[in-house]
């Protein structure tokens, strides 16, 4: 699915990553914890192609992340789903139309699609919010809500940085089970978190691997 | 018709696309106020351009063939010059036509410039033969041949007063057309920053539309459609307002001459509609190159 082979990068600077090399095969699931500012969101983001390493190589889907032209990255963001940091959603449109953005912007018709979008609202628990602006929303719900934007488009991998970064601890063993029951759908899950309760609270639900992000390299996971 | 319809889809843009960016408030008055502006003055510079295309145009074709032959001679000659003249026209190689001026035909050219009331019987005024070409005339042959046989005719060739006319129509012409160049320029530039500043101002939804997956040409729609159909609707109004306002120039009467041309004629007024086509073009154009500039700024 998503390959580095001795990936570096740096923002201007030092070197913030350098020789990583990961797999992501289908169906797994994998932790990416490490102190902050070690670079989790920059390896995620590598792992999406919103960045481009400054060395080595990622492979998403078979292709060089490098070589991807700008339509080709925006056909790719279509079939990896993600749960930003910062959520990122535009303001002015309702809820619902946020968690149906990637349609829209794919060219599906959203009528057609109704019946998906009511169920997985429902699912991450915000039928009831569908009309409210984003704005409006509580961190934890800002989470689901990107969360169900996040796999409107039915992807193969989902990648979430840090997902319950601001919310309670009862909302975010919700997020877990619903991450986990992605999984069990087959789904490749990969989330970066510095929450090691989380991590153990896993245990339970998923197999997953932890992976150590420190100094700059990645270090054997631990299997959960 | 697909590829026309796709052209269509990528000017208007969708619905959606268009819902995607907040609506601006007040500054969307200003495009459509700017491209109202432009269309107003484009339609005079088209008047214009038009106008002296056709006066060139007539002055070029009409007068180049004309020639004024001027008798002046004591009255009781004058019949008797004219006739000399009239002969020698006929057997002239080149001519067309030849035909006098009766007394009453010169007294109406006068009377713009003199005066109804003139007793224009009591003044010696030279007779006037009008000669057309067909083209092959030899003029200083002619002008020979006159001096020597009816000492009392000049032959006139319009071309020394036609020349500087139809150079000063030609000029005028392309100062219409530079003109209409300028403000096309000028709208290019109006709506740039428009689109600049809306860019600029959706940073955030411009972002989010690329991580959710949105292609270069899906977010630019979201921009030109607005664009567009604003400076369209402006150049409407400009374009129909100064269309009005040519139309209701005050008349003025066959001695006006070049006041008479400027305005539209016939088919001339097509070119009216034309003009928020055009502005509209030029606001897509504007807008999609100012889009794709910004998102290159995003991954
Ligand atoms: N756009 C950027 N430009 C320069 N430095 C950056 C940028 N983004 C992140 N950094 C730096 O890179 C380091 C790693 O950041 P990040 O990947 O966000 O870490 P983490 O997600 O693990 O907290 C930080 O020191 C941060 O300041
Ligand atoms: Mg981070």
């Amino acid at each position: 699915m998503i390959e580095l082979r001795g990936v570096g990068y740096s923002y201007g600077g030092g070197n913030l990553l350098s020789g990583l090399d990961l797999e992501l095969t289908p169906g797994s699931f994998h932790f990416l914890t490490g102190p902050s500012g070690a670079g989790k969101t920059t390896l995620l983001k590598l792992c999406y192609g919103d960045l481009k390493p400054t060395a080595g190589a990622v492979t998403i889907d078979g292709r060089d992340s490098r070589r991807m032209d700008r339509d080709g990255l925006a056909r790719m963001r279509r079939r990896i789903g993600v749960v930003h940091q910062d959520c990122q959603f535009i303001d002015h449109l309702s809820i619902h139309e946020n968690v149906a953005l990637p349609l829209t912007v794919a060219g599906r018709d959203v009528a057609v699609e109704a019946a998906n979008l009511e169920q997985l609202l429902g699912w991450v628990g915000l039928s009831r919010r569908a009309n409210a602006l984003p704005p409006e929303l509580s961190g934890g719900e800002r989470q689901r809500a990107a969360l169900a934007r996040a796999i409107i488009m039915d992807p193969d991998v989902i990648i979430a940085d840090e997902p319950t970064g601001n919310i309670d601890w009862d909302m975010s063993k919700r997020l877990l089970s619903l991450l986990a029951e992605l999984n069990r759908m087959g789904k490749t899950v990969l989330v970066a978190t510095h929450d090691l309760a989380l991590i153990r609270a896993a245990k339970a639900q998923v197999t997953a691997r932890v992976l150590r992000l420190a100094g700059g390299t990645l270090s054997a996971g631990t299997e959960l | 018709m697909r590829r026309l319809q796709a052209l269509l889809d990528a000017m208007w843009g969708d619905r959606q696309a268009d819902r995607v960016v907040p609506p601006t408030g007040h500054t969307v008055w200003l495009t459509v106020l700017t491209s109202g502006a432009m269309a107003f003055l484009a339609v005079f510079a088209l008047a214009l351009s038009l106008a002296t295309g056709r006066l060139a145009e007539r002055w070029g074709d009409s007068l180049a063939q004309a020639s004024t032959i001027r008798v002046s001679a004591p009255a009781e000659q004058a019949d008797a010059q004219v006739e000399a003249v009239m002969a020698i026209l006929v057997t002239t190689p080149g001519i067309a036509d030849a035909r006098a001026l009766d007394p009453a035909e010169q007294a109406a050219l006068l009377e713009p410039w003199l005066g109804p009331d003139l007793p224009l019987d009591t003044i010696p005024l030279p007779r006037l033969i009008e000669v057309t070409s067909d083209g092959s005339l030899d003029a200083e042959g002619l002008r020979l041949r006159l001096t020597a046989e009816v000492p009392g005719a000049v032959y006139d060739d319009h071309t020394r007063w036609r020349e500087p006319l139809v150079a000063a129509a030609d000029r005028l012409r392309a100062l219409g057309w530079t003109a209409l160049a300028l403000i096309a320029g000028t709208l290019a530039a109006m709506v740039t920053l428009a689109a600049q500043s809306a860019l600029a101002a959706n940073r955030q939804v411009i972002r989010v539309l690329r991580l959710v997956g949105a292609r270069d040409v899906y977010v630019a729609r979201a921009f030109t459609r607005r664009f567009t159909l604003r400076a369209a609707l402006g150049a409407t109004l400009g374009a129909a307002s100064g269309g009005l306002a040519v139309a209701f120039l005050p008349a003025a009467d066959a001695a006006g001459g070049f006041l008479t041309g400027l305005g539209f004629q016939g088919a001339g007024w097509l070119l009216l509609p034309l003009i928020p086509i055009f502005a509209g073009g030029v606001a897509f154009l504007a807008t999609r190159s100012a889009a794709f500039r910004a998102l290159a700024r995003f991954e």
